[in-house]
């Protein structure tokens, strides 16, 4: 008696693949965040090493053409250490404002007219030149943002705040020193550079 | 004249196959879809992870505002490499004190990466091993950037001693005007204080 083989189809059942694909896809789409656009872009210098920065818990201080420009993440950081530095330099920001700065990249202006950025429409900040925040010692407010984001973030997640400086490559040394001078005489002593990947071996 | 097969076939006997219509296949092919779908996947697994910026992270030693708290170390000058960064990408060093430098070491200008300090540094590394003949007692690299070195000549030296795998390494910014002299700077560097050994 002649056996007979059962005929294999040779298409598979596509369907849960397809569920499995999309349900990724679905998921990466909405972890992905949306760039935010850069008020001052700098060209990191390259390096080999691959330590990445952390998400949160983070502040970043953009270093570009002498001026120093002011980032934190958090939303909830953020407002706090705007409250906080409101009080401090007698500035009242509203509610509004505070949300408007909560959802806005970094800036580099002295606080007392960061309210004129804040009314900004977002696609207007970047075409403003931005003097930098002071940072020399008679108005030091760089020492004091850095200060009240790292009282904020103690405050809101009981963690202390980490400290990057995003350099421009051909920055000179005396104002990256002058940052890591600010950062050291509040006794931060660890902090990370920001860099970019060495694309190849010279 | 050309015929026209219609579905009714003229020729065949009447009534001997029914008329059926052709069965309709429930499944749809999603070979194409899974395929867009995996693509899609790919590309935001690795925009949202790749994003992410590189950093190198930097130890200082506590400043202490009062400067006679500031002890000063003394190392083994056998053990020191000096690197001093100038401008235009300027880089010597010299191994050892500056008016007394230990055989090889006398101050020399090279280039940076692979061809250039690198080298230098890992031979330099087993020299001092060597001497020492103890593994905790490794080179010690004092890194001084003028005034007129920019960010990158730091980085890259800094990138340096993490692929050399130097064990102590520290940024001084004080000149001395021999080593002004070296780089060939015209009083571009004050002494300054806040010597910084870091060690990683």
């Amino acid at each position: 008696m002649a056996i007979k083989m059962k005929k294999k189809s040779t298409s598979t059942d596509m369907t849960a693949m397809c569920d499995v694909a999309f349900l990724l896809l679905t998921f990466f789409i909405l972890t992905a965040t949306a760039k935010v656009p850069e008020v001052m872009p700098v060209d990191t210098p390259a390096s080999t090493v691959q330590t990445k920065l952390p998400e949160k818990d983070l502040a970043t201080l953009t270093v570009g053409n002498g001026k120093v420009f002011f980032d934190v993440k958090g939303k909830d950081v953020r407002i706090r250490t705007l409250e906080l530095m409101g009080d401090k330099y007698g500035v009242k920001f509203s509610e509004e404002d505070q949300n408007k700065f909560a959802i806005m990249e970094s800036f580099g202006v002295p606080v007392q007219s960061l309210k004129q950025i804040l009314d900004m429409k977002p696609s207007d900040r970047k075409n403003v030149q931005q003097p930098g925040i002071p940072k020399d010692s008679l108005d030091n407010q760089l020492a004091e943002w850095v200060q009240n984001a790292r009282i904020a973030n103690i405050e809101l997640h009981d963690k202390e705040l980490e400290l990057a400086i995003k350099g421009d490559a051909k920055e000179e040394y005396p104002i990256i020193r002058k940052v890591m001078d600010i950062l050291q005489d509040q006794k931060i002593n660890n902090f990370s550079l920001v860099t970019g990947l060495r694309g190849n071996e010279q | 004249m050309a015929e026209l097969n219609t579905g009714d076939g003229g020729g065949g006997k009447k009534g001997s196959k029914k008329v059926r219509s052709k069965k309709q296949n429930s499944k749809v092919d999603l070979t194409a879809m899974v395929d867009l779908a995996f693509l899609l996947i790919t590309f935001f697994m690795l925009t949202t992870t790749l994003s992410k910026p590189q950093s190198m992270n930097l130890g200082l030693p506590d400043k202490d505002p009062n400067k006679d708290n500031n002890k000063d170390v003394k190392v083994d000058e056998n053990r020191t490499m000096t690197i001093l960064l100038g401008d235009n990408n300027k880089l010597v060093r010299y191994v050892g004190l500056l008016a007394t430098p230990v055989a090889g070491g006398a101050p020399k200008d090279f280039a940076y990466g692979k061809d250039g300090i690198r080298g230098e540094l890992l031979s330099r590394k087993e020299k001092v091993l060597q001497y020492t003949g103890n593994k905790d007692k490794g080179m010690i690299v004092i890194i001084k950037p003028s005034k007129k070195s920019n960010y990158r000549n730091l980085v890259d030296i800094l990138d340096e001693m993490a692929i050399v795998n130097v064990p102590t390494y520290a940024i001084v910014n004080e000149f001395t005007p021999e080593e002004t002299k070296l780089l060939g700077e015209s009083g571009g560097a004050a002494a300054t204080p806040a010597a910084t050994p870091a060690n990683p």
